[in-house]
């Protein structure tokens, strides 16, 4: 199965990462193979096999409602691009 | 041609947990920006979420309140979307298997109908952070608060059932009464612990297929979602009947400024990406703990208000006004024991307090006179210590803090009389004084006397510095007049 160009440019879109003009066919190549990979998956018969996200027989472990955790605002922010008055800053956002 | 109006809702509840719900990190509203956010809320790498047992009980208590099936299995996916307030570049939310399937709500109308409002479902998801576009930092860049992010959320999404501003409105405020009545929310709309999105489409009377709709988000008040509904109904009858079509968009309607507009259309609105939340397994609520969760679910607005009208002597109304609202609820009971009279304590509650609430924005939480302290007032009014008219007094001073209704009253010297010897000889002194007014009185024709009665009273309420029994007053007055006629 293959991909077309113009759903290579929406992925990029809308994971807002930039893919360089020249490298778009190399891109469209790999994903592609990806694609076949899961095309082969779907020549299995699956019917009767209930859907299931996880391998594990396993189901969530549920957390008791206390706090647990502390204000570490200055670590976290010591790593951050850009901040003032307590606010991480990024570039104007206008909805 | 005449127009109809089909309106579904979403609602966003922010759940009272203490904590977010896949961090320990605390929920309290108005902290500093950015201190109740850890590494799990940032998207640090190497986080892993684990889900609040508190939030997953409070969604079943939902499910259990509108007798909704409760999705014994449930589990989560990742809703992708970029955008700066939300670090993990998705929504852990719910999709396919949402904690809360259909369910119902009976809502009440004004000329007294009452009408089912089906529930298409309710899932549980994470609420992102708040993006500030002003504030203490320069111009030009946007400020990003966490603290929001990782809130539990419960998404309720009814089914299209609505025909009017009316009924949403209606809808809208049992859904807050249910979530407030069994303690899931906070219920506090300025800090947007309940949101509304609303889905509103037109069509001709009596047609069958739905109209295109157009959404509008996040309207945070009952009175900014009736304007928005209105002006959304009238722009779509208006847009149709020019020979124009609605498009498919989401909009936003600023309450304060009252103006509404597009945000963005169909063509170029998010393409999501669901896929199952890897890093959370299946959630499993067992029959025991649905069993113990709805034998432990607090009593039910509806359930209340029956027990108002039964055990109070309430008339409906009353019983719908004070049973529809948990807090009022609980205050008006408080106030009802402690000053021994349900339908006084009823009065003072919707009426005076209400109103004095409602002029200060103040929710009755933090109302400056608490529910002991009005039912000692209520309970000087109904042994007839004080009149009315005092009672209003007696209350300012309560509300401004000068303490008790009976520390009040004794400073001001606030004593109804009502000894009828002591009112006789007062009525009788008052006659005796102003013989012109009987007089005109005896002269008046039968039928209207009795708009003449005030006139004496003023002269009889003066005479006793405002302390006299109006009613016991008015009685003596009447029969000592018509002895003269």
């Amino acid at each position: 199965m293959s991909i077309e160009r113009h759903e290579i440019e929406k992925l990029a879109t809308l994971s807002r990462i930039a893919i360089n003009e020249n490298t778009i066919t190399e891109v469209s190549q790999r994903l592609g193979s990806v694609l076949e990979l899961v095309d082969q998956l779907q020549a299995v018969d699956t019917s009767g096999v209930a859907a299931m996200s996880h391998p594990l027989q396993a189901t969530q472990r549920l957390r008791e409602d206390e706090v647990t955790e502390i204000n570490q605002r200055e670590a976290f922010q010591a790593i951050a691009p850009d901040t003032e008055d307590g606010l991480f800053l990024v570039p104007k956002v206008i909805e | 041609m005449s127009w109809e109006t089909v309106i579904g809702l979403e609602v966003h509840v922010q759940l009272a947990t203490k904590t977010k719900i896949f961090s320990g990190a605390s929920t309290a509203f108005g902290a500093e920006p950015n201190t109740q956010a850890c590494a799990i809320d940032l998207a640090m790498p190497g986080t892993l979420p684990v889900l609040n047992k508190q939030a997953v009980h409070y969604a079943v208590m939902f499910g259990l309140a509108i007798d909704a099936e409760i999705g014994q299995e449930s589990a989560f996916e990742r809703k992708n979307y970029f955008y700066p307030d939300l670090p993990k570049g998705y929504q852990t939310t719910q999709l396919e298997k949402p904690i809360v399937g259909r369910g119902n709500v009976e809502i009440q109308l004004a000329d007294g109908r009452s009408k089912n409002i089906r529930i298409h479902h309710a899932h549980l998801e994470e609420d992102a952070g708040k993006s500030l576009h002003e504030g203490n930092f320069r111009h030009g860049v946007t400020g990003i608060d966490l603290n929001r992010a990782g809130t539990p959320l419960i998404e309720i999404v009814s089914e299209p059932d609505m025909s009017s501003a009316e009924e949403a409105i209606a809808f809208a405020k049992k859904l807050h009464s249910i979530v407030t009545s069994i303690g899931i929310c906070d219920g506090e709309m300025s800090q947007g612990s309940m949101r509304f999105d609303v889905n509103v489409s037109v069509r001709p009377t009596g047609a069958t297929e739905l109209g295109t709709r157009t959404e509008t988000k996040n309207l945070n008040s009952f009175k900014f979602m009736e304007e928005a509904i209105a002006k959304e109904v009238e722009r779509q009858i208006d847009l149709i009947e020019d020979g124009g079509s609605v498009i498919q968009e989401t909009r936003l309607y600023n309450g304060d400024t009252k103006v509404a507009r597009s945000m963005r259309s169909k063509e170029e609105a998010n393409d999501y990406r669901y896929f199952p939340c890897p890093d959370l397994l299946p959630v499993i609520v067992s029959d025991e703990t649905i069993e113990e969760l709805r034998r432990n679910l607090p009593e039910l607005p509806d359930a209340r208000q029956a027990r108002f009208v039964e055990q109070y002597g309430l008339s409906d109304y009353d019983a719908g006004v004070l049973g529809g609202d948990a807090a009022m609820a609980a205050y008006f009971e408080i106030a009802s024991e402690k000053s021994g009279n349900a339908k006084l304590a009823a009065n003072w509650t919707m009426g005076e307090l209400a109103a004095r609430l409602n002029n200060q924005d103040l929710s009755i939480n933090k109302s400056p006179v608490n529910a002991e302290q009005l039912g000692g007032l209520v309970a000087r009014i109904a042994d007839n210590s004080i009149s009315g008219k005092m009672a209003k007094e007696v209350f300012e001073g309560m509300w401004a803090g000068e303490g008790s209704a009976d520390e009040i009253i004794e400073a001001r010297g606030l004593v109804q009389v009502s000894d009828s010897g002591a009112l006789e000889q007062m009525v009788t002194d008052v006659l005796a004084a102003n013989q012109t007014m009987v007089d005109d009185y005896i002269n008046t024709e039968e039928a209207k006397r009795k708009k003449k009665l005030g006139g004496f009273m003023g002269k009889i309420m003066q005479a006793s510095k405002g302390q006299a029994n109006p009613q016991q007053v008015n009685k003596i007055l009447a029969q000592k007049l018509n002895e003269l006629v």
